[in-house]
């Protein structure tokens, strides 16, 4: 009995010793807000950017969810986006490819730019925009279809194969990328939502990779998996940024170090602070990101 | 510090166990409350089809009377070697009449006579004139011949005059039911299948009274109704679901669907009436202007409740089609509606069977007329199976009591049958 009671204690302690804390953090904040100029500590830019974001604000309705974001996603790398729920980081990796535009009340201002060229520009082809920078998503989502039909469906709608072959050719190919082939070849034509979670997304990568994309953004790609199945993706992560350039938004702290070479924090709606994964995890420059990476609120 | 929490902890215990009592018998109780509720609708249904089904099951038999026909050419008033038109103009009732004369020859008097010959549909000389046409060596010779019974002395063959109530009580007679029980007691009577039933259009005589006319009517509006409803049900409801923007108009229209699916069916028949046949002069009683009419009755749910399963398709399956760069049609057509589909059929054969019960608004679009000519187009005037189930209902003679009942057990075959495409669809349209 006096141990529940020591621990509970403990807990109390805890909570209590958190929350000076997190109000202390939270004024900062507001301070900032207040002055609405910030400075992102660290390197948001890179040499020869494959996707690069300028002076990004996003609204929704009235309330602004991104503040100002400058930052660019290297050739071939992985770019792990951390923060605390509601930092907008996904808000962010959604504007990379458009999908917010889902969204009516969604309003996205300053410039991004793949290879250079400015994908909000009036006659930007958000079919085209999305066939280039493709999508995981967080919860598996595989068509209620067949799984060799959920990996077929990009390249038919895009017209890139040109025979049943070559579809089948794309399709083994993608299946083998996303290293699910062997576990699913003798069953192609069942139903994609009968696989397990963590095939079910690596269903979800071979279909984003099926369409040959340059950049696959990821949001939280892990966070409905068992460990095991996480191990996995995070392997594919890997060998992915051989051919593509990958930007990820994650919960895990220990994903991001693992799988990424340049991490971005943000806090509510702002990028405090980007660098080299191992920097950023080791050195943290700004106060916030330090109290988000050794745990003290997030 | 302990023993508090400790006698707390009881207490909270204590506490629990005595709502946890209450809050089980209250569920119980609603359990109980359920099960009667179901009970009490199912007693109610089951009341009401027996009721059918024992009122409506011998209208699906006919008596026939077996006669010993004498085809004479006198009294056929025709030559042994008559022609075609001579014999369809050739008076078949006589040698009818003749046969039952000579069956019970005592018989005397206008009336008596005529009650006799009353015994007999008069489908009965149409057979005859048939079996001649087809075989004109029967002139001159004898024959066994079925022939129909009329509707009042097969209602007393089937068992449905109770002959010991008193003789003004009912139309079968004293002497027709001596007649009845002599042709009987020689094995002169057989209850057979009515294929009547199916087989003609509406008549004055119950025995001759079909359903095809109206079955056929149906068949044709419904067709109207779900060329006409369905597409453009389907269609508004993905464009206002996916397309649309959200402003004021969208609103009001919506608005507007949600009233139109409230509005009594027979303002509808008025706008037919005074749009389709008195403006746009379409025919009256046809098929095109009462499918056009409940197709208007029918689009609010069918827009309603496609909406509604649009809707519920998840936004996961919408991301992920944009996601792989599918555009905006393509993500409808190709992932949502598929989805969607089985909500979207459920629906369209809600308002479809809603359409094939209804009666008001066709009735003012005259498709309440009596016609015995089973229609061979959408523009053909025909009748409907509830307006034939009306009529029928309206008729005093006995013989259409039985048919009012069977012609329902047909719409609700008809219906079952329509139910049962739709889960038929729903499950393959599920399996994929």
């Amino acid at each position: 009995m006096s141990a529940i009671a020591t621990i509970t204690d403990i807990k109390t302690q805890n909570i209590e010793g958190k929350v000076p804390m997190d109000k202390r953090s939270a004024l900062e904040i507001e301070s900032q807000d207040a002055t609405d100029t910030y400075e992102t500590i660290g390197t948001p830019r890179v040499d020869n950017a494959k996707m690069s974001a300028r002076h990004v604000n996003v609204f929704y309705g009235e309330k602004q969810a991104i503040l100002d974001v400058s930052l660019d996603i290297g050739r071939n790398e992985v770019l792990a986006m951390i923060g605390p729920s509601g930092c907008g980081k996904s808000t962010f990796l959604r504007t990379l490819n458009r999908m917010n535009d889902i969204i009516p009340i969604c309003k996205v201002r300053g410039d991004i730019t793949l290879e250079g060229e400015d994908i909000y520009k009036s006659d930007q082809d958000t079919v085209m925009l999305r066939a280039r920078v493709g999508m995981v998503f967080q919860k598996p989502n595989p068509f209620p279809k067949s799984i060799y039909e959920n990996v077929a469906y990009g390249p038919r709608i895009h017209g890139l194969a040109h025979s049943k072959a070559e579809m089948d050719e794309i399709v083994e190919q993608s299946l083998r990328r996303a290293s699910l082939f062997d576990e699913v070849k003798d069953q192609l034509d069942k139903p994609g939502t009968g696989l397990s979670g963590g095939q079910q997304q690596r269903l979800c990568i071979a279909r984003a990779i099926a369409v040959s994309p340059e950049v696959i953004l990821m949001d939280e790609p892990c966070s409905a998996l068992d460990p095991i199945a996480t191990a996995r993706i995070e392997e594919l992560i890997d060998d992915l940024k051989e051919k593509y350039t990958i930007a990820i938004v994650t919960h895990s702290m220990q994903q991001a170090a693992r799988v990424s070479q340049r991490t971005a924090y943000f806090h509510l709606g702002k990028l405090i602070e980007v660098g080299e994964t191992k920097e950023i995890f080791t050195f943290p420059k700004h106060q916030l990101t330090e109290n988000y990476i050794t745990g003290r609120f997030g | 510090m302990n023993s508090m929490s400790d006698s707390n902890r009881s207490n909270t215990t204590a506490a629990i166990a005595a709502s946890l009592k209450k809050r089980y018998a209250r569920e119980r109780r609603f359990q109980w409350y359920g099960r009667l509720a179901v009970l009490t609708g199912f007693i109610f249904l089951f009341i009401l089809l027996t009721d059918i089904v024992i009122k409506g099951s011998p209208a699906f038999t006919q008596h026939f009377i077996k006669l010993d026909i004498d085809f004479n050419t006198e009294v056929l008033g025709i030559s042994q070697n008559a022609t075609a038109e001579e014999i369809s103009g050739a008076d078949f009732s006589a040698v009818v009449k003749d046969s039952l004369r000579t069956m019970f020859p005592d018989v005397s008097g206008r009336k008596e006579k005529k009650a006799l010959y009353r015994l007999i549909s008069i489908r009965a000389e149409y057979t005859l004139r048939d079996m001649v046409l087809e075989n004109p060596a029967l002139l001159g010779t004898n024959a066994e011949v079925w022939l129909l019974a009329h509707s009042e002395a097969g209602s007393y063959l089937k068992g449905q005059v109770d002959a010991s109530a008193p003789e003004s009580d009912r139309k079968v007679k004293d002497i027709q039911v001596v007649w009845l029980d002599t042709l009987a007691k020689e094995g002169r009577t057989e209850s057979r299948f009515n294929s009547t039933f199916f087989l003609s259009g509406d008549s004055r005589e119950p025995e001759l009274a079909g359903i095809k006319a109206a079955l056929y009517g149906s068949l044709f509006t419904l067709l109207v109704t779900f060329c006409l409803a369905f597409p453009i049900g389907v269609l508004s409801a993905i464009y206002l679901e996916e397309f649309a923007p959200r402003n004021r108009l969208t609103d009001l229209i919506e608005i507007n669907i949600n009233n139109l699916a409230a509005v009594p069916s027979i303002v509808f028949g008025l706008l037919g009436l005074a749009v389709f046949i008195n403006f746009f002069e379409l025919p009256r009683s046809a098929p095109l202007v009462g499918g056009v009419v409940l197709a208007l009755m029918t689009l609010p749910t069918i827009i309603i409740t496609s909406r509604a399963a649009i809707q519920a398709v998840p936004p996961s399956i919408q991301e992920a089609a944009m996601g792989v760069g599918a555009s905006k049609l393509q993500t409808v057509f190709h992932h949502v509606l598929p989805v969607a589909m089985p909500g979207v059929l459920t629906g369209s054969i809600i308002g479809m069977a809603q359409a094939l019960g209804e009666t008001a608004p066709l009735l003012m679009i005259g498709m309440v007329a009596f016609i015995m000519d089973v229609p061979g187009g959408v523009t053909d005037p025909s009748t409907v199976l509830p307006v034939q189930i009306y009529l029928w209902a309206d008729s005093p003679e006995r013989g259409f009591t039985e048919k009012t009942s069977a012609a329902i057990m047909v719409l609700m075959a008809f219906l079952i049958l329509m139910n049962g495409l739709a889960v038929y669809l729903r499950k393959r349209f599920e399996l994929k």
